[in-house]
């Protein structure tokens, strides 16, 4: 489980969001495991999302749980369809509303690389 | 088969409760719900505890068992978020029925309010329900887990802030009636709107206080020496742990686990009289009280406006001020809405007594970010 959390972390620096595909079942899971949660495969390709997807809930956070959030209130959290099927949680632009189109990039924070979701700039 | 009923109910006031820990909370609770059901520590064979963030135990109810004075036969503690408090009663009552238990005491409580570290502490903790690698990265928390699917869910049924402020003011009048509560002086749905922004649509006053305090059930085979109140059908369901995994953001498993409790006793959420709904955020109880039928969709607010959730209304709800004005103690605070319910079907409610018979009582905890379900009906017989 580590050497994929590693491996998607390692992808997220590279600007790329993984994810899971099986190949029995063509079941696509954001949460990296090694088995397909729906069937249980074990025959999957790792893959990247295309970035394209459309926001399904949306909160500007004015209190942070840890020090550093706290210099970076108010800050905004998304939960995103993305166009693969799976929902992925990623920080947001803070005017976003649920319906709207987004697409994804990743921006430091610490030595991590986070997802991010910002209004699609293409009209659809 | 035997059958489950409550034989007593016992709590501390709710609030800050300095020099308090959690094993002092869950004695001084367990003495009450003893010294209501009248049974000596010696006829407890079952004892079912939760967990204290504030006393990380790896065997708490063994803990509490030494320390209280039990030696109970059958004994173990449960991990289930807020859905625990209702989950550990359910097993009481699958213990009885099953005749491995005769009498069941259930009791959880801590200062987590106090201890040190406080507040502060108790916030980072339960923000760990978020996924810890695709979730909690991102400065998520428990307000903000519930503001994410408050927004998705009033985008979708067309409710305000003002409806879900609704909730909270009721909570409010209601924890003016009991002295235990922690949060009584009145608000109005201006005061929830004024109200600091904690996770958008989520004001303060939409959350939750963090309190000290602790509840005890005693669940029993005894008929004779039970309060009239029996615990006639539980159900659970459980469809995901974090939000970014929930299969819908609008059927949670609360009418999943509420169905089940209703189909085991021949009744339907139309015929509840009085009811306990978990009420960490004001969009908490507004989904469960729409997913499992007690309102339409997005109609919850309507009938709060009503006056249709007031003692006086057709289903009086949380009448002790639930989780939003009693307080929340974790896993304590769960069980403080079957204990209200308890004491309104039974006529124990003292001066905030529903001045009617109350048949029919319903009480749901939910756990981690509407992940875990635990439904519980009650009948007067």
């Amino acid at each position: 489980m580590q050497e994929l959390i590693e491996r998607h972390r390692q992808d997220a620096a590279e600007g790329k969001l993984a994810y899971e595909s099986c190949r029995a079942c063509d079941h696509h899971q954001a949460f990296v495991r090694g088995f397909c949660s729906r069937c249980g495969s074990e025959d999957l390709e790792w893959k990247t999302a295309a970035g394209g997807g459309r926001v399904a809930a949306h909160s500007v956070l004015h209190r942070a749980p840890t020090p550093d959030y706290r210099e970076k209130v108010p800050y905004a959290i998304a939960l995103v369809d993305l166009d693969e099927g799976m929902r992925v949680m990623g920080h947001a632009g803070l005017d976003l509303k649920p319906g709207e189109r987004v697409s994804l990039s990743f921006a430091p924070h610490g030595e991590r690389s986070l997802l991010r979701f910002d209004r699609s700039s293409r009209e659809e | 088969m035997k059958q489950a009923w409550i034989a007593g109910v016992g709590d501390t006031p709710f609030g800050r409760l300095e020099g308090r820990d959690s094993l002092d909370l869950m004695s001084q609770a367990a003495a009450a719900a003893l010294a209501d059901g009248g049974f000596e520590r010696g006829e407890i064979d079952g004892l079912l505890t939760g967990y204290s963030t504030a006393m990380p135990h790896l065997m708490l109810a063994t803990l509490f068992a030494e320390h209280f004075g039990l030696s109970p036969r059958y004994c173990h503690a449960i991990q289930l978020g807020g859905a625990t408090g209702c989950a550990l009663v359910m097993l009481a009552k699958l213990l009885v029925e099953s005749g491995q238990c005769r009498n069941v005491l259930v009791v959880a409580g801590e200062n987590r309010l106090t201890n040190p570290g406080g507040r502060d502490s108790a916030i980072q903790t339960l923000a760990q329900v978020g996924h810890a690698e695709f979730e909690v990265p991102f400065g998520a928390t428990i307000p903000g887990y519930y503001g994410l699917l408050a927004s998705a869910y009033m985008g979708a049924y067309d409710i305000s802030e003002e409806d879900l402020a609704e909730m909270a003011v009721l909570m409010r009048r209601n924890a003016g009636r009991h002295p235990g509560a922690q949060l009584r002086d009145p608000i109005t749905v201006a005061d929830v709107m004024a109200s600091r922004p904690i996770a958008s649509p989520l004001k303060l006053m939409d959350c939750c206080p963090i309190s000290d305090g602790g509840v005890a059930v005693l669940v029993t085979a005894d008929e004779g020496r039970a309060k009239g109140v029996r615990l006639a059908g539980a159900g659970q369901a459980h469809t995901h742990q974090h939000i970014s995994a929930a299969p819908s953001l609008d059927a949670f498993g609360g009418a999943t686990a509420a169905q089940q409790a209703f189909e085991q006793t021949g009744l339907s959420v139309s015929e509840v009289q009085v009811a306990g709904v978990y009420d960490s955020f004001t969009i908490t109880v507004t989904i469960l009280l729409e997913e499992i039928g007690f309102a339409a969709r997005g109609q919850a607010a309507a009938l709060a406006r009503q006056g249709h959730f007031e003692p006086d209304g057709p289903l009086p709800l949380n009448t002790h001020g639930g989780l939003l004005s009693f307080g929340h103690s974790g896993v304590a605070g769960g069980m403080a809405h079957l204990v209200e319910v308890v004491r309104q079907m039974s006529g124990g409610a003292g001066e905030r007594q529903i001045d009617r018979p109350l048949d029919v009582g319903f009480v749901h905890g939910d756990g981690g970010v509407l992940s875990s379900h635990v439904s519980l009906v009650l009948t007067r017989e």
